[in-house]
């Protein structure tokens, strides 16, 4: 199971953070600074794989991390995950955020964070891993995307139309002032 | 009031602070923008104000005011709201807030939503942090949507279901029937996905599940087959293999399923090594896959060929150059080490050679496994490279380095001398990092090679003059010349060239001992018994005197215990000395954790010296001989307390009442077994001085792993009241280690004394200890 999937930058600053058992706010930052601490430490050459902190469960849990660029991107997990499978999971992850940022950089995670979230919930939820396919992600993203442009398509038709019944009352008299000369 | 800010302007806002003060500062002012908007029930923009809100969240601050916001999202007919709200009462709620069941009607609701990314969303959230309540009303919906043909509802279905199974293990049996079609032939690749997932849990929570389930070996294998031998299918590709993340899960399924069981095992074995044998190891996943056949070969009852392929796999992943295949190697191979370990010990030069890796993690590894491999014909060329590795590795590993070295120099050494060798050579590389434990088991050790006295306390005599600042060593070499300061200046080594010292020389060194700053208070109190020793084995009486007076008044009262009882011994029981310094006789081993050597008093005289109030009361045979307690202060028995001692098997330990409440009585009395003198039988009688009787009377007791148990049948359940009877049970101890622990009586509703009163304890039996702690309740 996997226990939580954290993203931060070189510098320790959270840019997601998904934890996939409870914790309250003040651990779930303890955890993130810890998490940072000990894989900021890390070599460039070494294996991505490392126990895990105290707080998080110590020896029994693994974090098993990816640096990109500026970004750290950590699972934490127990032993009945596969790492080498983790590893490929969190490839699997950062391509299709990817694909749906159009060359996500940090700042798209930044300023799209739900966007993030969404993307997430359809590959692990509760801790478990939904789905792998990049397409079949993407897809299902893309859908609920257009659901909620055409929610707010209706609102904006919504606000503009007693504008235009206005203008088109406007143009009514006109017409009518017209058609009276 | 102005529209609250958008949640883009909110990041771009918080970003321009510099300072975390300002940033606090706009994070202060934005929730309270936000809270009054929420007083204010404004439905249009209550979701940005959601979203603000879980964006502060995750920098840290505090956002449980938002809480009720998110369920009224959730009501809401939007689906961006519902988003906002699912994704909100995920991240901001749990299990320990009451709201948490406000959500379960709406959520029962949208699980018959007819879009399916509203159910989907409202699975996802129960499937996430359901509690077990919620599970409970729910479960009926997620089992009818794991029978539904929507193959996007119906991996999020298994997957809530395995939640729900999670929390609520009764549920299970309600999700079987719909477990009968999930292997089926139709089933695209995610489905399988998830269905596996969810059989996983089963069979892993439930042994009848898993018997049930076994039938699905051949399905399971035949998908397998399918997976590999089929070609290139675009949508479940990963660099070249197809869906490697289901075939790791269905491998994982199968180790669980054919564990212990030789039919399915067998139905297996094919294509495992089809597996082993045809994937591609050039990339990460391949390796994966390649990782998880071998860890599955070596569970179930495999045959030997099979388990011979997987160690040789796992010793190709050793000279791969990714780190992370030989981590993982590395972890696998010490999992399989002590069933297979002819097959590793072929491995041994890689695994040796990964201790010098760079990798922290793959030196620790390798090093663990080293000690696992060390066997008695490698142990030369083990230890030299397992000496070396503690040369040059990090302080974290010294201390689990040089343990694991002193076990394996223990149980393989060729001889003594390299024995002593080896163990000097720890201690002068590492000796701040040695445990503490070690000290007492290598002056033990030394004690026992008697004829390796000489060479020993030549080499650690030489040693110290090098370096004081190792304090074991400085210990153990102190014990040594105190012991063997004879040997030293007599020049009677024959191992090497003899060193010439003479008395005075070594007089010198212990007291630099003692008066140096790098000594730690044990160090001086090692040194000081030390020169007292020498007193018997040297001239310089006058010497050793004025130290030891000198001492008399020191601030440290432990030295200064000591010093003024070897002055009284001077002034006043000098007929004595000779006798109480002389040497030490071989100790007995008892066991492994702890100082190991016996407690010998001698009865009859020194009362005023030897503090016998803290030693057993009872009478000891006359056979044993009295004298002083190396290391120890005469008069400090507080040593004693944490000692496993062998004691005369005669000692009968006095009946005790272990437990005295609300009229319930219960005593203990305890004997020796005849057959097996190492066993402890302990007859309980339990009386009832109330007016009630006490049905339903159940006696446990529970002990520490080391400790093995055996509860006999209790003559009844029913404790008659005003004492008329009494309710014995026998029960029998056995305590191989000798192992002391302590009492600790726990009763549960000790008010009501109709009602079951189980009282468990932990039992303080070693065989001839004198007092088991009485159990204060």
């Amino acid at each position: 199971m996997i226990k939580a999937i954290l993203i931060f930058n070189n510098h320790g600053k959270p840019r997601m953070s998904k934890f996939y058992e409870h914790y309250t706010e003040d651990t779930e930052q303890q955890i993130i600074r810890e998490t940072f601490h000990l894989v900021s430490k890390r070599d460039e050459n070494v294996c991505n794989f490392l126990e895990g902190g105290l707080l998080i469960g110590g020896s029994e849990n693994k974090l098993i991390y990816r640096h990109y660029a500026t970004l750290y991107f950590v699972f934490c997990v127990d032993s009945s995950e596969s790492e080498l499978g983790i590893l490929d999971l969190i490839q699997v992850f950062v391509e299709t955020l990817d694909k749906c940022f159009e060359n996500v950089c940090e700042l798209d995670l930044i300023f799209h964070l739900d966007k993030v979230h969404n993307i997430l919930a359809e590959m692990v939820m509760g801790g478990m891993v939904l789905e792998t396919n990049m397409s079949e992600i993407i897809t299902q993203v893309e859908a609920q995307g257009k659901m909620e442009k055409s929610e707010r398509l209706q609102d904006v038709f919504v606000e503009f139309s007693h504008q235009d019944l206005l203008d088109f009352y406007n143009q009514m008299e006109m017409i009518q002032t017209q058609l009276t000369r | 009031m102005p529209a609250p800010i958008r949640l883009r302007e909110l990041i771009r806002t918080i970003r321009t602070a510099r300072t975390q003060a300002e940033e606090r500062e706009m994070i202060q002012k934005e929730c309270a923008a936000i809270r009054s908007s929420f007083r204010e029930e404004d439905n249009t923009y209550r979701c940005r104000n959601v979203a603000k809100l879980l964006y502060m969240h995750m920098l840290g601050y505090p956002a449980h005011f938002g809480q009720l916001e998110c369920l009224k999202l959730i009501a809401s007919q939007k689906f961006t709201d519902k988003r906002i709200g699912y994704l909100g009462a995920m991240l901001l709620l749990d299990e320990r807030q009451d709201v948490h069941l406000l959500m379960t009607n709406c959520i029962k609701n949208d699980l018959n939503h007819s879009t399916q990314y509203v159910q989907g969303l409202a699975l996802c959230t129960l499937g996430c942090m359901g509690s077990s309540e919620m599970c409970r009303d729910l479960a009926g919906e997620v089992e009818k949507l794991l029978k539904t043909s929507n193959s996007y509802l119906r991996k999020k279905a298994a997957l809530c279901a395995v939640h729900v199974i999670r929390k609520v293990p009764e549920l299970m049996e309600m999700f079987l029937p719909a477990t009968k079609n999930l292997l089926s032939e139709k089933n695209h690749g995610e489905i399988l996905h998830t269905s596996v997932v969810l059989l996983t849990e089963m069979c892993e929570r439930s042994p009848d599940m898993l018997s049930h389930f076994r039938k699905l070996v051949p399905q399971l294998v035949r998908i397998l087959k399918n997976l590999i031998m089929s070609g290139y299918s675009p949508e479940h590709d990963v660099s070249g293999i197809s869906d490697p993340f289901l075939q790791v899960r269905i491998l994982r399924l199968l180790r669980i399923l054919g564990k212990g069981d030789d039919d399915s095992s067998e139905a297996m074995n094919d294509i495992l090594a089809q597996v082993a044998t045809n994937t591609e190891t050039s990339k990460n996943v391949g390796n994966a896959i390649l990782y998880e056949t071998v860890l599955t070969i070596m569970d179930i009852k495999s045959e030997s060929g099979l388990r011979v392929l997987a160690i040789n796999i796992l010793g190709r992943f050793l000279l791969n150059n990714d780190k992370n295949i030989r981590y993982v190697a590395l972890t696998s191979l010490l999992k399989t080490v002590q069933t297979d370990h002819n097959a590793v010990q072929r491995h041994r030069s890689t695994i040796v050679d990964c201790l010098k890796d760079l990798d922290v993690s793959i030196k620790r590894r390798a090093m663990e496994l080293s000690f696992a491999l060390v066997n008695g014909n490698n142990i030369r060329g083990m230890m030299k490279e397992l000496l070396y590795f503690l040369d040059s590795c990090d302080p974290d590993f010294k201390a689990d380095c040089a343990s694991g070295i002193f076990l394996a120099a223990e149980k393989y050494a060729p001889s003594k001398r390299w024995h002593i060798d080896t163990i000097m050579r720890v201690l002068t590389t590492a000796g701040s990092y040695v445990r503490d434990d070690s000290v007492p088991n290598l002056i033990q050790l030394i004690t026992n090679s008697v004829e390796m006295h000489a060479y020993t306390v030549q080499r650690l005599y030489k040693a110290l003059l090098d370096d004081i600042s190792q304090q074991p060593l400085v210990q153990v070499a102190s014990w040594c010349i105190g012991e063997y300061g004879d040997l030293l200046v007599s020049g009677q080594c024959e191992e090497e060239e003899p060193i010439q010292v003479n008395d005075l020389y070594v007089l010198d060194v212990l007291e630099g001992l003692l008066v140096s700053n790098l000594s730690t208070p044990v160090t001086r109190g090692y040194s000081l018994t030390a020169i007292m020793k020498l007193s018997t084995r040297f001239s310089s009486l006058n010497r050793i005197k004025k130290v030891v007076s000198i001492y008399g008044s020191s601030i440290d009262v432990e030295l200064q215990q000591r010093a003024v009882e070897y002055n009284a011994l001077f002034k006043k029981y000098d007929h004595m000395r000779p006798a109480l310094l002389e040497r030490m006789p071989i100790m007995e081993k008892t066991a492994t954790n702890g100082p190991s050597e016996t407690v010998q008093t001698n009865g009859e005289t020194d009362s005023t010296i030897l503090d016998t109030k803290h030693l057993p009361s009872i009478s000891q045979p006359a056979s044993q001989v009295g004298f002083l307690k190396h290391g120890f202060s005469i008069q400090t028995c507080a040593h004693f307390r944490h000692l496993n001692n062998i004691q005369p098997l005669n000692v009968i330990i006095p009946p005790m009442t272990a437990y005295n409440k609300n009229g319930l009585i219960i005593e203990f009395t305890f004997e020796r077994s005849n057959p097996n003198p190492n066993i402890a039988v302990i007859t309980i009688h339990a009386t009832n001085s109330t007016e009630a009787d006490m049905t339903e009377f159940v006696f446990q007791a529970a002990v520490p792993k080391t400790f093995q148990l055996q509860l006999l049948s209790p003559s009844s359940n029913v404790v008659p009241a005003f004492n008329q009877g009494s309710v014995t049970q026998v029960i029998r101890v056995l305590n191989p280690q000798k192992v002391r622990c302590y009492c600790e009586p726990r009763t549960h509703s000790a008010s009501d004394l109709q009602c079951i009163q189980a009282i468990n304890f932990y039992l303080s039996c070693v065989p001839g200890e004198s007092n088991p702690q009485p159990c204060a309740s």
